[in-house]
């Protein structure tokens, strides 16, 4: 059997970078809502937002540790799978990776020791900060290597000499032109998809009558953040679209299965794309809608797939589809934060069983959209792995196809087994609930009177 | 300038894969070490000693396959692919054994889970040595692209380097547990200390004589004259830390066997450096040879002299934190 190395070594990487994405769309949004649980447990004295905290951080510790792990992968693909990336622009591209290990993993993964283990060892400011700087840390992250993904759509500030990328200016290179729009995109992004998570336990718990108060905080803290995050999504996507239009006008036509560029674009409800005959098949569109949103007229015109050569165009349909889940997904979430809103206005939130019910099965959304995302501007970004400098084929390691192969399917099998035990010790967690961390002779509260007033409140509640 | 910048960046790299073996060493060595015990509060303290700093420890594996992809990316795109199969064991025994960490905190059934990080740990140990091993043996490079095939690394060289590295690493997890826990698990742990000091004296050796006798320029570094006069000092120092370290363990002596367990680590390492100096692929590619560009070299370097002591600060910080011995049926939540 004859393997395509090409081939291989991009199911490896797409197979582990997707898995890899799960738990950092999740941490970056998680930490940040501990850290805010944390706030309000300092500046409320409530124990409600302690028990929260602890519940979270449990969760968070899981998750955390498959993004390490899966992480410390990909900082080794670079150069098992596509060593001659790391030659033509490793110059530019790796002291964005390095910036993101000295400014970010670090800080992460030892205040994460704090925050798992230094409850009792540490004052109450000390440890909530720890959840802080854990949050600064994730976004840090996702800042530097945003940058450096980014770059590889919209390279800038570098000079080609001898066929490889050298700086030319730095802040040109961090600061390319499509990282502001995909580090927005994406934050905020991490937010919903945590936000959503969040959502979802909390309904659950309301519907089964189980740890009602803290149900009760999830849910407005997350119908708080969803009815403002996810219309400001759908403004911030239009701007990395208008963004992507402007520098890769291919992917934009890819998204819109948009062939003939002479003619104003169609938005496709549904089309079949057959790439073989540059048209679309099966169409269900809404005349002129893609023009309207990308260029703000009716008869506007952009570029189509048909003006470069099929050598040059994506995969369509990948691109096509991809982008089609991810907008459905989004104005779902618009649909559901807003009416979430609006039903707690009314007063009516916790009793909306059917609402509830629904909200209680939609955790897995956000992960849905993220991955879709990337699938859209990756895919999209094909046949260049760094857009004009160095084409995907051009840039694999001299490993032959078959031990590509192997390890492909020992990716797949460990991380399956590792990724469903995940998911159903996170589930175990989730059911057990959030409980009272057993007040130990030497634990901190915040203030002896906050806890005594919460110790009240409770007697009373009883 | 351009001349010094790979300098500097080999000590760097040099200092973050070495702070690496010591630190993620003694937390693979705790996971080396499991099967040594049958009661599950004893596996519990020993994995609480390392709960707080795993995921730190193995951030400096991170630092130094990131480091040698921004400082030397010509060496990068060699050295993994010639190095491929290791590679890609190491990770996925890395994804286990770390998983299986906080895996074992929320399973009702424990078995499992110890063996994956037993497994795990002692995997990922070998397959570093084997690194190590296949890169001291030397890399085919044609065209400053790796030339060789799959399996070229798989030599008893590089298996013999992956046991050292195992046997070491047991040796840094056996003297942790002596300096963070007390009762059972810390006396046994001492006996274990004093067996593997041997073995791991026994494989230093052996590794120390195959290294010269199978590569002549190896042999030419140290045995030529004035070299020898230099150089004799290394294994001296090497066979006097060992008998401290066996003497301190003999007297219930609690942090030096660590300390001395990790001066052997960095005389081994300060070895290896003279052995292959300037080579960082041997035989044939040098650090000034993949070097990145001088401009590139330098803007990272500004943000490591920045955030290097910053984060050797908090590491430091939570090492204080945490101090302490870790009882048995205690825990941090």
């Amino acid at each position: 059997m004859d393997f395509d190395p090409v081939v291989l070594a991009r199911l490896q990487f797409a197979f582990t970078i997707v898995f890899h994405i799960i738990f950092p769309s999740f941490t970056i949004g998680l930490s940040a809502y501990l850290a805010t649980l944390g706030a309000m447990w300092l500046r409320t004295g409530n124990d409600r937002y302690q028990h929260l905290m602890h519940f979270w951080t449990r969760i968070f510790a899981v998750s955390f540790a498959m993004g390490v792990v899966s992480g410390i992968v990909l900082s080794y693909q670079f150069g098992t799978n596509w060593s001659r990336f790391s030659v033509v622009v490793g110059n530019v591209v790796g002291p964005l990776i390095g910036y993101e290990v000295l400014s970010a993993f670090f800080l992460e993964a030892t205040f994460l020791g704090v925050l798992l283990f230094g409850f009792k060892r540490v004052p109450p400011w000390l440890y909530v900060l720890s959840a802080a700087i854990v949050a600064i840390g994730t976004a840090m992250s996702a800042f530097w290597i945003l940058s450096a993904n980014s770059w590889m759509q919209t390279p800038a500030g570098h000079q080609m000499s001898g066929g490889v990328a050298h700086s030319a200016d730095w802040l040109a290179i961090v600061f390319n032109p499509s990282f502001p729009y995909r580090f927005a995109h994406m934050l905020n992004a991490a937010y919903l998809t945590t936000g959503f998570v969040v959502f979802a336990v909390g309904a659950r718990y309301l519907l089964a009558g189980r740890h009602m108060d803290e149900g009760r905080t999830m849910l407005r803290m997350a119908i708080g953040l969803t009815a403002i995050l996810a219309p400001l999504q759908l403004f911030l996507g239009d701007q990395h679209g208008l963004n992507t239009l402007h520098y890769q006008p291919i992917k934009v036509a890819a998204m819109e299965a948009h062939w003939d560029g002479s003619k104003p674009g169609d938005f496709h409800i549904f089309a079949w794309p057959d790439e073989v005959a540059g048209v679309n098949r099966f169409e269900l569109s809404i005349p002129k809608a893609a023009s309207l949103v990308l260029t703000h007229r009716m008869n506007g015109l952009f570029p189509g797939l048909s003006s470069v050569p099929a050598s040059d165009r994506p995969p369509v349909k990948v691109v096509f589809f991809a982008f089609r889940i991810m907008l459905a997904i989004g104005f779902f979430m618009i649909a559901a934060a807003l009416f979430g809103a609006f039903l707690w206005w009314r007063g009516t939130l916790f009793e909306t069983r059917w609402y509830l019910r629904i909200m209680s099965h939609c955790w897995w959304i956000g992960f849905v959209a993220v991955i879709s995302g990337w699938v859209v501007t990756e895919s999209g970004r094909q046949p260049w792995l760094v857009q004009g400098i160095l084409r995907t084929a051009d840039a694999t390691s001299p490993v032959p196809g078959a031990t590509i192969a192997g390890t492909l399917a020992l990716f797949v099998l460990a991380y399956g087994v590792v990724f469903w035990f995940g998911i159903y010790y996170i589930n175990r967690l989730i059911a057990l609930g959030p409980h009272k961390v057993t007040a130990e002779p030497g634990a901190f509260s915040p203030s002896p009177i906050a806890a005594a007033q919460d110790a009240g409140r409770e007697a009373m509640q009883r | 300038m351009e001349w010094y910048l790979p300098l500097i960046w080999a000590a760097l790299i040099g200092t973050a894969v070495f702070m690496y073996v010591l630190l993620d060493g003694f937390d693979l060595g705790i996971g080396i070490l499991f099967p040594s015990t049958r009661s599950e509060s004893e596996r519990d303290q020993m994995t609480r000693t390392i709960a707080p700093y795993w995921d730190g420890n193995e951030t400096w594996l991170i630092l130094g396959g990131a480091g040698l992809f921004v400082a030397f990316p010509r060496a990068y795109a060699v050295i993994m692919p010639a190095l491929y199969l290791p590679v890609i064991v190491m990770l996925l025994a890395l994804v286990f054994r770390g998983v299986a960490f906080e895996f074992r905190h929320v399973s009702y059934s424990k078995t499992g889970w110890n063996f994956a990080f037993n497994v795990g740990s002692t995997l990922a140990a070998f397959a570093q040595g084997v690194i190590l091993g296949g890169l001291i043996q030397g890399v085919a490079v044609r065209d400053g692209a790796f030339s060789g095939g799959s399996f070229d690394w798989a030599t008893p060289f590089a298996f013999l380097c992956g046991l050292s590295l195992v046997g070491g690493y047991a040796l840094l997890g056996a003297t942790w547990l002596v300096l963070k826990t007390e009762g059972p698990v810390a006396h046994r742990a001492r006996g274990q200390a004093k067996v593997l000091l041997l073995v791991v004296l026994a494989l230093m050796a052996a590794v120390s004589l195959w290294t010269p006798l199978s590569n002549p320029r190896i042999a030419e570094r140290w045995f030529s004259l004035p070299n020898f006069y230099f150089l004799w000092p290394v294994p001296l120092v090497t066979a006097l830390t060992a008998y401290l370290a066996w003497r301190w363990l003999e007297n219930g002596r609690e942090a030096p066997p660590f300390l001395a367990s990790m001066a052997l680590f960095l005389l081994g390492f300060i070895g290896l450096v003279i052995s292959n100096f300037p080579y960082l692929v041997p035989p044939s590619l040098t650090i000034w040879d993949t070097a990145a560009a001088p401009a590139s070299q330098i803007f990272m370097l500004l943000g490591t002299l920045l955030l290097l002591p910053i984060v050797l600060g908090y590491v430091a910080f939570i090492y204080w934190l945490f101090r302490g011995k870790v009882r048995e049926g205690e825990s941090y939540h």
